[in-house]
C-alpha cells in the first residue's frame, strides 16, 4: 500500500501530460501497448479504464502534498490538480471530498485547521480549473489519519496531503 | 444517582479537642522544595460483621491519593508500633511520634447490605491533637472509591490549606490500535484512572471531549457524518445531540462558559477558521474572530469575560486573550517557539499551554499577561493540557515517537515535579478535568 501509492504518486507527477490524455489507454494505442488491442483490453473499472475511479487515483493521481505548516501549492501538486480537472470534466457524474491532512508534529486543533486550509488550496484550484464548486466538498482530518507512521520527515512529507476522493459515478 | 446516596457530615459526637491549626502539621506548597510529609494511614477498623476488607481497601485508596501528590510519604505499617484497634480508643501519640508519623489518618468502617458507613478523624502526631473535626461520609459500597477519595481530599485540605481533587473525574479519549488505524472512543474516568466507562464507540474518530463547569455535560467532536461537527452529551443519560451543522463547514474546539449555556468553538469556511460562540439553548450562534489567520482553542477565564485562544496571524500559532463577546485582542505568549491549547486556570491566575519549540513539546503555564513563563515537560509530543479543580495539578497526553508510538494521559505538579502516568486501561488522549463531585 505505502510502496505502490508512493510510485504511484511518483508516476503520476512525472507523465501527468500525457496520463491526462484518456485515449491513450482506451484507443487504438501504439503496438508495445499490452492493453492496445483495442477496447476489449480494457477491463472496466480497473486502472485501465480511463473513466474509472481507479486509474483517478493511480494514473491521474488523487493527492498533493505540501511543505511543512504550508497550504501552498507546489508546481507538482498544481500539474497534479490539472490532470484531476481534466479528469472531473470529462467525468462529469462523479462529485469529490478532497481530505486535507496533517503531519503529527502540530496540535490537534491547529491540524485540524491547517488540514482544511490545504483542502481548500486544491478545491479552490479544481474550481479555477473549471470544475464546478457544487460538486467538491471538503474536509480535514487534521493528523488524525497518517499514512505513513514513522516519525521522521520521510514519512511526514507524505502525511501532509491533500486527497481528492471521489464518490458518485455510474457504478456507485 | 451517586451524587446522592453520598454525604457529608460532621460527627456529632466529637469531643472538644483543640484543633492544631497553627501546630507544625502543614505544607506550604507554594514553596520550592518539598519533603514528603510522613503519613501514617492504618487500615479502617472495621464495626460489625458486614464490614470484611472495606477498611484496608479504603485506607488503602486514601494513602494512593495522598502519596500521588508528592506532598505525603507513606509510613508502612509493618513500622506501626501501636495498633488502631477502636475508632473511640484514645491515640498513643509517643507511639506514631516514635516513628515519625506526622500525621496520622484513623478511622472505622461499617457495612450492611450495600450502605457502606465511614468515619474518620486526622491527628496532627506531633502537637497531641485532632486537626479539624471528626467527619462521617455514607453511601452505598458501589461509591466506596468516591468515599476513599473524600476522605483523602479533607486531610490533603486540612495539611495544605488548599482545597483537594480526588473525588472528580475525568473524561478523555480512549485510544487503542497502531498510529495508521488509531481507533478512539469517549471514556470517562475518575481522576486515578479507576471506573473506567464508554460513552461512544470507535465507529467514527472523536476529539477533545470538554467538561462543562458543572460536569453534567460534555462537548466533543465527532466524525460521524464524515465531517467534524460538534456534540453536546448528557453525562447521566448517554444522550447526545448535535450542536453546529452549517453545510460545507466543519466544527470543532468546542469549550463552555462557565454559565454552561455559552459555547465557544471554531468554525471553518474554505481555507478560513474562526471563533464563534453559540447559546446552547437558541442556537444562535455570533462569530467573535475574523482574521483570515487559523484561530482555535478557545477557553473562558472562570468568570466568562474574557476568552484565551491561539492564532496564526502573527505568522505562527500565539497566544491571544480577547473579551467574551470578541473584540480586539491582546497577544500574551512572546518567547521562542509556538503556542498553542490554552486552558484558563480554574483560579484565574494562570494560563496551561502547548509550546512546540526545536522540535519538542512542552506543557507550561504562564500568568495570563503572558509573564512568568514556565515549561513544566519536555518530550516528542506532549500536548493540550487540562487543570485540577484546584488549579495545583495538570493533565495531558503524550504521544511516543515512531510506527509503535501510543498516547498516554499523565499528570504533573504545577511546579513541574511529580510527573507520573495516570493508569488508563488504553491509551489515552485529550483529558479534560471535572469538577469536584457533590
Amino acid at each position: 500500500m505505502k510502496l505502490k501509492s508512493s510510485i504511484l504518486m511518483i508516476c503520476a507527477a512525472l507523465s501527468v501530460t500525457a496520463c491526462t490524455d484518456p485515449a491513450r489507454l482506451g484507443g487504438a494505442g501504439g503496438a508495445d501497448d499490452p492493453f492496445a488491442n483495442g477496447a476489449g483490453g480494457v477491463v472496466p473499472g480497473s486502472a485501465s479504464d480511463p473513466a474509472s475511479p481507479a486509474y483517478f487515483q493511480q494514473a491521474v493521481g488523487d493527492r498533493v502534498l505540501f511543505a511543512v505548516d504550508q497550504s501552498t501549492l507546489s508546481p507538482e501538486g498544481r500539474a497534479t490538480l490539472d490532470g484531476q480537472a481534466v479528469w472531473l470534466l470529462q467525468n462529469a457524474d462523479y462529485t469529490a471530498v478532497i481530505e486535507g491532512h496533517a503531519d503529527e508534529q502540530g496540535t490537534r486543533e491547529y491540524n485540524l485547521a491547517l488540514g482544511a486550509r490545504r483542502a481548500d488550496a486544491a478545491r479552490a484550484y479544481l474550481v479555477s480549473q473549471g470544475v464546478q464548486p457544487g460538486r467538491l466538498q471538503v474536509v480535514s482530518f487534521g493528523k488524525e489519519r497518517p499514512i505513513e507512521v514513522c516519525s521522521e520527515e520521510a514519512c511526514y512529507a507524505k502525511n501532509r496531503r491533500a486527497v481528492t476522493v471521489l464518490a458518485g459515478g455510474l457504478t456507485s | 444517582m451517586m451524587v446522592r446516596m453520598l454525604c457529608l457530615m460532621v460527627l456529632c459526637l466529637a469531643p472538644a479537642w483543640v484543633a492544631a491549626q497553627d501546630g507544625p502539621l502543614r505544607i506550604e506548597i507554594t514553596e520550592g522544595v518539598i519533603e514528603p510529609l510522613p503519613v501514617a494511614i492504618p487500615d479502617l477498623v472495621p464495626e460489625g460483621a458486614g464490614a470484611g476488607d472495606w477498611g484496608q481497601r479504603i485506607a488503602r485508596v486514601v494513602a494512593e491519593d495522598l502519596t500521588g501528590t508528592g506532598l505525603f510519604r507513606e509510613i508502612p505499617s509493618s513500622a506501626f508500633i501501636s495498633q488502631v484497634s477502636s475508632f473511640a480508643a484514645p491515640v498513643q501519640y509517643a507511639d506514631w511520634k516514635a516513628i515519625n508519623a506526622q500525621a496520622l489518618v484513623a478511622g472505622a468502617v461499617s457495612v450492611n447490605g450495600n450502605q457502606i458507613n465511614v468515619k474518620f478523624r486526622l491527628y496532627d502526631v506531633f502537637s497531641g491533637a485532632e486537626l479539624g473535626d471528626g467527619l462521617q461520609l455514607a453511601g452505598t459500597t458501589d461509591g466506596w472509591r468516591r468515599i476513599a477519595h473524600k476522605m483523602a481530599d479533607v486531610v490533603y485540605s486540612r495539611i495544605t490549606g488548599e482545597t483537594g481533587y480526588f473525588d472528580s473525574r475525568v473524561v478523555f479519549v480512549s485510544e487503542t490500535g497502531p498510529k495508521a488505524e488509531r481507533r478512539k472512543r469517549l471514556a470517562i474516568m475518575d481522576y486515578d484512572g479507576a471506573n473506567v466507562q464508554y460513552l461512544t464507540g470507535s465507529e467514527s474518530i472523536v476529539l477533545a471531549p470538554r467538561f462543562s463547569t458543572t460536569g453534567d455535560r460534555v462537548l466533543y467532536t465527532s466524525y460521524e457524518t464524515g465531517f467534524p461537527r460538534i456534540y453536546v452529551l448528557d453525562v447521566g443519560s448517554v444522550q447526545r445531540r448535535v450542536l453546529e451543522s452549517q453545510q460545507g463547514t466543519m466544527s470543532f474546539a468546542p469549550r463552555f462558559a462557565p454559565d454552561g449555556q455559552t459555547v465557544v468553538y471554531s468554525l471553518t469556511q474554505g481555507a478560513n477558521t474562526d471563533i464563534w460562540s453559540m447559546n446552547i439553548g437558541s442556537g444562535q450562534s455570533q462569530r467573535l474572530t475574523s482574521t483570515p489567520a487559523i484561530e482555535t482553542a478557545p477557553s473562558f477565564n472562570p468568570d466568562g469575560t474574557q476568552i484565551v485562544f491561539e492564532s496564526d496571524r502573527s505568522g505562527t500559532q500565539q497566544l491571544y486573550v480577547m473579551p467574551a463577546g470578541g473584540g480586539e485582542a491582546q497577544r500574551i505568549s512572546f518567547g521562542e517557539g509556538r503556542y498553542g491549547t490554552p486552558v484558563w486556570s480554574p483560579r484565574g491566575d494562570l494560563i496551561a499551554f502547548t509550546k512546540q519549540s526545536k522540535g519538542r513539546f512542552h506543557i507550561g503555564v504562564m500568568r495570563t499577561d503572558g509573564s512568568e513563563e514556565r515549561l513544566l515537560t519536555a518530550s516528542f509530543l506532549d500536548e493540550g493540557p487540562t487543570w485540577s479543580p484546584n488549579g495545583r495539578v495538570i493533565m495531558f497526553a503524550r504521544e511516543t515517537q515512531g510506527a509503535a508510538g501510543r498516547s498516554t494521559l499523565y499528570s504533573v505538579d504545577i511546579t513541574g515535579r511529580n510527573l507520573r502516568p495516570v493508569r488508563t486501561p488504553e491509551g489515552g488522549s485529550d483529558p479534560s478535568w471535572g469538577p469536584l463531585q457533590r
